[in-house]
């Protein structure tokens, strides 16, 4: 299997990372070298094996539905890059 | 006292119970010897004049109680810690200051401890060797242009040079065992659902733990003591009777049976690992301890399994990076160029190809090629484990599979790279509790390390036969101080 520039792109895309035709080259040659070296998993045969899901293997316990953080806007908002005190400001979305 | 920052956690404890020492008198020796240690590269960020007004104010009302009073130590930057800059070595989170705690921390600072800083990392802990954090890369204080290992390499280079006595690091797939290994220094990767996840910056949530780093044994299970609770906000917190570690530590490890992997001897691994090995086997039997020779079939898929499932997980976690709420914004022509830019400009190299990989085994037509099928492999990864553990009390392996390589030595070669992990991957995998401890140096006299790994929850026995090896290999860490200024 070969990862070629067309499929770096559609990666690319997906990741919401934009990559220059030179970092793209780079990126499927590290890519492919990685690839390579994954693909030993397929001399296994897994057919009958159950994938492991949950490491703690405990369910999940549930709460109640509770407020417990009050008033903690001017928090959340505090790290934002851009906000007008009530809002996170991005660029516009609609024409 | 001059000698102050040679003291183990535990003399430091007991020194200042005894009122030989003040909180003040050991935070001013570590921030002293810190600043003076910069070309470490060990701080991302100091809070110095914090602490000693912290410690100032331990002075003046002394809780001794506590199991950590007044003791100054910095923390890998990959806890939240309220209102202290918290970056995980990105340039994405540069300005980030976090206005909650992490539950670790959290439980240290409610022993007495105090936060003497933040400490460099691989950016969001990927990386082998410290060399992929924005900060840039850290010195190891055994050579110069050493690499410390990673991801907690900052961390195992503040402990192994005296700048913080003990600290926390966190493990996704070696990062606390290997930096230990490769400084000389003990690191404990707890069993996966014993320490809180709550304020770390999520890497591979199936695979991340945080845990303890220090000089000796003793101080290390003291610290697991205090940072293993059940807490309710992380939903994989597990709820088990926890031991008093540093209290029932003992050196009888009389009639344990430990297993002795054959598939860890691998291809092209140095004699001199292969002969810290039998030295260690020799060691355990010393204790009285048996070996049993146990087969780990599936140890050589464990690498490729966790380079499906830790980038896997790791675009997901990341995905929450889009210059919106926190962080590092780029300029961007609409939203969606603003965050192609933002994640472009704001990630390095390596976290870029995680995610790349992680998102291409994530997605539409490869999903059960890849992903689904790692994740069978790492059940018949477990399955392994728990096959030998019918059989045997713990396992031990080397911890590396070799010393402390130099700087920019791997760098462009990301599977060489991660081959250094060969030994810790497994552990994460299967979600068991791991030590490395030092045992020995090479012949460049760089130092080596073994790793003991116990069942699920079985910290207590691991930490005992590391305490009882411990006293039999006496190490010494040789640190000629060639940083300081």
């Amino acid at each position: 299997m070969s990862i070629d520039l067309k499929t770096i792109k559609h990666i690319s895309k997906l990741s919401r990372i934009s990559v220059d035709e030179k970092r793209a080259e780079k990126l499927a040659d590290d890519l492919n070298s990685i690839f390579e070296f994954i693909e030993k998993l397929n001399e296994l045969k897994t057919d009958d094996v159950k994938p492991l899901t949950s490491i703690a293997e405990t369910t999940l316990k549930f709460r109640s539905d509770e407020i417990k953080s009050k008033n903690i806007r001017e928090q959340i908002i505090k790290n934002s890059p851009e906000d007008n005190e009530d809002y996170f400001v991005v660029p516009k979305v609609i024409e | 006292m001059s000698d102050i920052t040679k003291q183990s956690l535990t003399e430091l404890v007991e020194n200042i119970k005894k009122k030989k020492l003040s909180s003040t008198d050991v935070t001013k020796a570590f921030i002293q010897r810190s600043e003076k240690s910069s070309e470490l590269n060990t701080y991302i960020t100091d809070d110095f004049t914090s602490a000693l007004d912290k410690a100032k104010k331990f002075d003046q009302k002394p809780n001794l109680d506590l199991k950590l009073p007044g003791i100054p130590m910095a923390v890998k930057d990959l806890f939240c810690t309220k209102n202290v800059k918290t970056t995980a070595g990105s340039k994405i989170l540069n300005n980030f200051v976090p206005t909650y705690e992490s539950t670790v921390t959290e439980n240290i600072w409610n022993e007495g401890a105090i936060l003497l800083g933040k400490l460099n990392c691989d950016e969001f802990a990927m990386g082998s060797s410290n060399e992929t954090s924005h900060f840039g890369n850290v010195q190891n204080p055994i050579d110069k242009n050493l690499v410390p290992g990673g991801s907690s390499g900052g961390s195992a280079s503040a402990v192994a040079g005296q700048l913080s006595p003990i600290t926390i690091g966190t493990d996704t797939g070696g990062s606390i065992r290997q930096p230990a290994s490769f400084t000389g220094i003990v690191g404990l990767k707890p069993t996966y659902g014993s320490c809180s996840r709550y304020g770390i910056v999520a890497f591979a949530s199936s695979l991340d733990q945080a845990g303890p780093m220090a000089q000796n044994v003793k101080d290390c299970a003291l610290l697991q003591e205090v940072i293993s609770t059940y807490d309710s906000k992380d939903s994989t917190s597990i709820n088990f009777k926890r031991n008093h570690y540093s209290k029932e530590l003992t050196k009888n490890i009389k009639g344990k049976k430990i297993g002795i992997p054959k598939e860890y001897r691998v291809d092209g691994m140095p004699k001199e690992i292969e002969d810290l090995w039998q030295k260690g086997i020799q060691y355990v039997k010393d204790c009285g301890a048996e070996t049993i020779d146990i087969s780990l079939p599936h140890t050589s898929y464990a690498l490729p399994t966790y380079y499906i499932v830790a980038p896997a997980e790791a675009s997901s976690n990341l995905a929450r990076y889009d210059g919106v709420k926190y962080g590092y914004r780029a300029k961007g022509e609409n939203l969606i160029d603003m965050y192609e830019k933002t994640r472009s400009e704001g990630f390095g190299a390596e976290v870029q190809r995680r995610i790349m990989i992680g998102t291409y085994v994530l997605s539409s037509g490869y999903y059960d090629a890849y992903y689904l099928k790692a994740q069978k492999v790492r059940k018949l990864i477990k399955n392994d484990f728990d096959e030998a553990y019918k059989k045997v009390d713990a396992i031990l392996t080397p911890s590396t599979p070799s010393s402390a390589f130099k700087i920019g030595e791997k760098t462009n070669d990301p599977v060489s790279m991660y081959l250094n992990d060969i030994f810790t991957v497994p552990v994460n995998l299967a979600g068991l509790p791991g030590i490395s401890i030092p045992a020995g140096h090479d012949t460049k006299g760089y130092p080596l390390g073994l790793q003991i790994i116990g069942k699920a929850f079985d910290e207590q026995n691991i930490l005992n036969i590391a305490f009882a090896m411990e006293e039999k290999i006496n190490f010494k860490n040789k640190i000629t101080d060639w940083w300081i200024k």
